[in-house]
């Protein structure tokens, strides 16, 4: 054989298996020992390495959670399934994941909002908003020409034939396109659980706006006073609410003299405690109208003059002897 | 010429004159893709320079000892991709059992290293310029001084870009890339500085 085939047999051969030795030996006196979890953790994420999570990739997100830095929901591609399973693997209890939905703040359609112009030109929200604010006379209105609907990537919103757009609440992903997209900034996320939304954009005084839509707010305050959980504040003659705070009791709904408020839950019927009821104090303290009374280690008694039927006592309660009948439910 | 001016020469004509990125056009994809925050970016800039010193040595013994030794200068793209690969499997080891902050603070740069082409080509050029073996190390440790500087000052204006108003259809990589384009004609500038 040619010395050149030898030499490059021999010397490539033995660099090779020189560097897999020497490799191999560094692999064992190197050797890190990782928590098994991480492990485990890594196998259950999608693996796709998509950072939306925060962290460089599914393996530095799965050491984040085994290290309590991560949060266990913190997999948004993964939802709800993932994040039990890695509190099952941790022994802990996950949280869901606080998925948002878009909504449209303005209930104006055509037939409900004055109109006080004509527009003939390029049909996107974007150009007719830079003529006059838009054809409808409330300069807070939707414009009712689609950029939401152009812009949704998962074709979740459609324009209804009052000219409003409709979101589909189970396509919506809540990426927050259609909420850029929007020139009037009438589309906001919210938590995919709220389900009272108040939905008037408009700032301007209850005089003007009586006058140029049937279903604005006009800054009244009723559902502000009405509310048990101080969740809705008038913020410049519009009621704003905090997600957060609101129960989803829909009393506001209800109290609304301009139906601009709309609520998708059930309302309360009527509200009983049961005999279990130990006589705690909790819901009579909870209770935002007193309209519960008791003494202590005794059944409580709600007053159905007063009750509101807001439903924040069926919360509290620990014993589950505050029973609750919906409206659906007949 | 003394042995200390020529390594001063290379150290100042690799990071400068000859810089790996901005002259050369070699490790691109690094350069594009790491220099989003200053920080990560002097990380990548560190393994690098580490890991091209320690490859500029050892592909001078192998080419000495064993290739020009052998008469076997066409062997030199595999042994030497393979020298890199297990060089930086050791180095991420090493790093991983020594400074886990270290490790950390690299995290995925370390490993997408062996795929920088830089280092290939700072491999390859040792042997074609006939260095020995101190000025090799220079030379490695000079490539991946320039390149930490080029990918940080990329960094460092591709941070200041994000207040920048940029005209839409430019957004994201084509204005990076005409950025680089105009950081390669400064860097130009440099060119008959000195001559080696």
């Amino acid at each position: 054989m040619e010395p050149i085939y030898m030499y490059s047999l021999v010397s490539m051969g033995g660099l090779g298996a020189l560097l897999a030795v020497g490799l191999g030996f560094a692999a064992k006196s190197f050797q890190v020992d990782t928590d098994e979890r991480v492990e485990k953790i890594e196998e259950i994420l999608p693996g796709a390495n998509c950072g939306a999570c925060g962290y460089a990739g599914c393996g530095s997100f799965a050491s984040a959670v085994v290290s309590g830095e991560g949060k266990i929901n913190g997999c948004t591609v993964g939802g709800n399934k993932v994040a039990e399973k890695i509190a099952d693997i941790l022994g802990k209890e996950a949280s869901a994941t606080d998925s948002k939905i878009a909504h449209v703040l303005c209930k104006g359609g055509v037939k409900e909002t004055k109109k006080n112009s004509d527009y003939r030109g390029v049909e996107t929200c974007k150009a007719v908003n830079q003529v006059n604010a838009g054809t409808k006379a409330c300069s807070f209105s939707c414009l009712g020409y689609g950029d939401c609907v152009a812009a949704c990537p998962f074709d979740a919103i459609e324009l209804n034939e009052n000219g409003l757009p409709v979101i589909d609440e189970e396509k919506c992903t809540g990426c927050g396109k259609c909420v850029k997209a929007c020139p009037k900034n009438i589309i906001i996320l919210a938590p995919e659980a709220a389900e009272t939304h108040i939905k008037c954009s408009s700032h301007e005084p209850g005089k003007v706006v009586r006058k140029i839509c049937e279903v604005g707010c006009i800054g009244c305050g009723l559902c502000s006073k009405t509310c048990p959980v101080e969740a809705i504040t008038m913020e410049n003659n519009l009621a704003v609410i905090d997600y957060e705070k609101c129960i989803n009791c829909g009393l506001c709904a209800e109290k609304c003299p301009t139906g601009t408020i709309a609520y998708n839950g059930n309302r309360i019927k009527k509200v009983q405690i049961t005999d279990d009821c130990v006589g705690c104090t909790l819901c009579q303290k909870a209770c935002p109208v007193e309209a519960i009374s008791g003494e202590v280690k005794e059944k409580h008694e709600i007053d159905e003059e007063l009750c509101i039927k807001c439903g924040i006592c069926c919360d509290t309660c620990n014993v589950d002897a505050v029973k609750v009948e919906y409206k659906d439910e007949e | 010429m003394n042995l200390l001016t020529q390594v001063l020469l290379i150290f100042v004509s690799t990071v400068l004159i000859n810089n790996f990125v901005l002259i050369r056009f070699l490790g691109i994809c690094p350069f594009l893709g790491v220099s989003k925050q200053t920080e990560t970016a002097f990380s990548m800039g560190l393994a690098t320079t580490f890991v091209m010193t320690l490859t500029a040595a050892a592909t001078w013994i192998i080419n000495t000892f064993i290739l020009e030794a052998l008469n076997l200068p066409f062997l030199q793209y595999v042994s030497f991709i393979i020298v890199i690969a297990s060089l930086v499997q050791f180095v991420e080891m090493f790093i991983k059992k020594t400074s886990p902050v270290l490790y950390k603070a690299l995290g995925i740069y370390l490993p997408l290293i062996t795929t920088n082409c830089a280092i290939l080509g700072l491999a390859l050029l040792i042997p074609l310029n006939g260095y020995n073996f101190i000025v090799s190390i220079v030379f490695g440790f000079g490539a991946g001084v320039g390149f930490t500087l080029a990918i940080v000052l990329m960094a460092g204006l591709r941070e200041t870009l994000q207040f920048g108003d940029v005209p839409e259809a430019l957004k994201g990589v084509p204005i990076t890339l005409i950025i680089a384009g105009i950081m390669a004609m400064a860097f130009m500038g440099f060119s008959g500085l000195i001559s080696v």
